[in-house]
């Protein structure tokens, strides 16, 4: 492996660097100097930035805004982002936890990245020096994002209205199948007043289910009411075939799944 | 490509070496200071072979650079025998057959330790996701996990 590491106190002279060929931002490491372990050539220096302030969790007036380098385990430990705990230990075993970021996790190509389906389902904002951008236009654009990621934003979801599942063959921690976050906001009788719904591995990046959504509107979380939302679910998806499950089994199984996401 | 120094404490003793930017930790351990107990399985981050505890925390020394290492409490399994005795978990993996090939072990204990030291007395479900970032091709992981559980009960009698 021939990399250089260049450390920088701020992002903004890190955000400089970094537009360099060759040159890619080093967080937690598990997708960057995994790639040069397997022999990606690509990457001739590596940039990261210790500033404090990535590292930083905020909890106030119902908001949450996590730091681009807050890892797994701080998320799944903190008290007040129990409702994230899923989601954050969906990610790896202990190690990986320990090391895999927020804003690492927005780039993690499928079938990895659970949390940013988390992310995309709770509607979050992501910082970086260009401003604020909705997370469905960062993940787009992702691939050409060059900016370091600073913070993540969204309005912290009652235990109620989030929910998240990892299906994996392996237990207790294995790669996705798939993953599946719903936020949900249901009427005093039970009727879905709003639905995010957000898939990983139905596409190369973290995706809405935006016609399963739509068809949730006014149902109750019954099997009869939440079949036409089922049927809706593989509109618009392309999902990945990898060594843990084919294209035509993800797409198979994910009505399923949703459906015992909902139901529960 | 440059030389860089590095500079930490391993399993209580200081260390200071130049090495390659951009080498990682595993590397770093393995080929220039001589500790062979993290073994580089997969490279990959799957395996848990390579795992260290880093400033209390497990973490993959494959896939962290050394040079981001800088200042830190690195402790492996070549560590933990102290004074020619074997650490409770070394003793309770060779007592309960837990180990076969033994290229997992290393990685194995290290995410025990880190469990024990946190949760001294853990449930076998509390063992199953410590190990859970571990890979072992030989036992069929129950052996492990009962070398944990009799290692957290010794343990707790010390204790008492």
């Amino acid at each position: 492996m021939s990399l250089a590491l260049q450390t920088f106190s701020t992002v903004k002279d890190a955000n400089a660097a970094l537009q360099a060929a060759g040159t890619r931002y080093l967080g937690g490491g598990t997708l960057v100097v995994r790639a040069a372990n397997e022999g990606d050539v690509s990457t001739s220096s590596l940039v990261r930035v210790t500033d404090p302030g990535l590292s930083q969790i905020a909890v106030a007036g119902g908001n949450v805004g996590l730091g681009a380098s807050v890892t797994m385990a701080a998320i799944a430990s903190h008290p007040e982002l129990a409702a994230l705990a899923p989601a954050a230990c969906a990610v790896g075993g202990p190690a990986i936890r320990n090391m895999a970021t927020v804003g690492g996790n927005l780039f993690a190509p499928a079938p990895y990245g659970d949390f940013a389906v988390a992310l995309l389902a709770l509607g979050a904002t992501v910082v970086n020096e260009d401003g604020e951008t909705p997370i469905e236009t960062f993940l787009a654009n992702r691939d050409t994002s060059r900016a370091i990621v600073t913070t993540v934003g969204f309005a912290l979801p009652g235990a109620e209205s989030f929910r998240f599942l990892k299906v994996s063959r392996v237990k207790p921690k294995g790669v996705s199948v798939l993953s599946i976050a719903a936020l949900l906001e249901l009427a005093a009788d039970g009727t879905v007043v709003s639905a995010r719904i957000a898939l990983g591995c139905m596409a190369d990046r973290p995706i809405r289910a935006t016609a399963a959504e739509k068809a949730l509107l006014g149902c109750k979380l019954t099997p009869r009411e939440i079949a036409p939302a089922l049927a809706a679910a593989g509109e618009g998806i392309a999902p990945i075939t990898d060594p843990i499950a084919s294209a035509w089994y993800r797409t198979e199984v994910l009505p399923v799944h949703l459906g015992r996401l909902l139901s529960n | 490509m440059a030389k860089v120094p590095v500079q930490f404490t391993l399993n209580g003793s200081e260390k200071a070496e130049f090495i390659e930017s951009g080498t990682t930790l595993l590397h770093a351990l393995r080929d220039k200071i001589g500790d062979t107990s993290p073994k580089g399985g997969c490279h990959q981050g799957t395996c848990g072979a390579c795992s260290v505890i880093i400033d209390g925390e497990l973490r993959l020394s494959c896939l962290t650079l050394a040079e981001t290492c800088n200042g830190a409490d690195i402790k492996t399994t070549a560590g933990l025998a102290e004074g020619g005795v074997l650490h409770p978990l070394q003793r309770a993996f060779l007592d309960a057959f837990a180990t076969q090939c033994g290229f997992c072990t290393p990685g194995m204990i290290m995410a025990a330790k880190v469990l024990l030291d946190r949760t001294p007395n853990p449930s076998r479900d509390d063992v199953v996701e410590a190990l859970s970032g571990n890979i072992c091709r030989c036992t069929g992981y129950e052996p492990i996990i009962q070398a944990v559980l009799v290692a957290a009960r010794a343990n707790s009698q010390n204790a008492a």
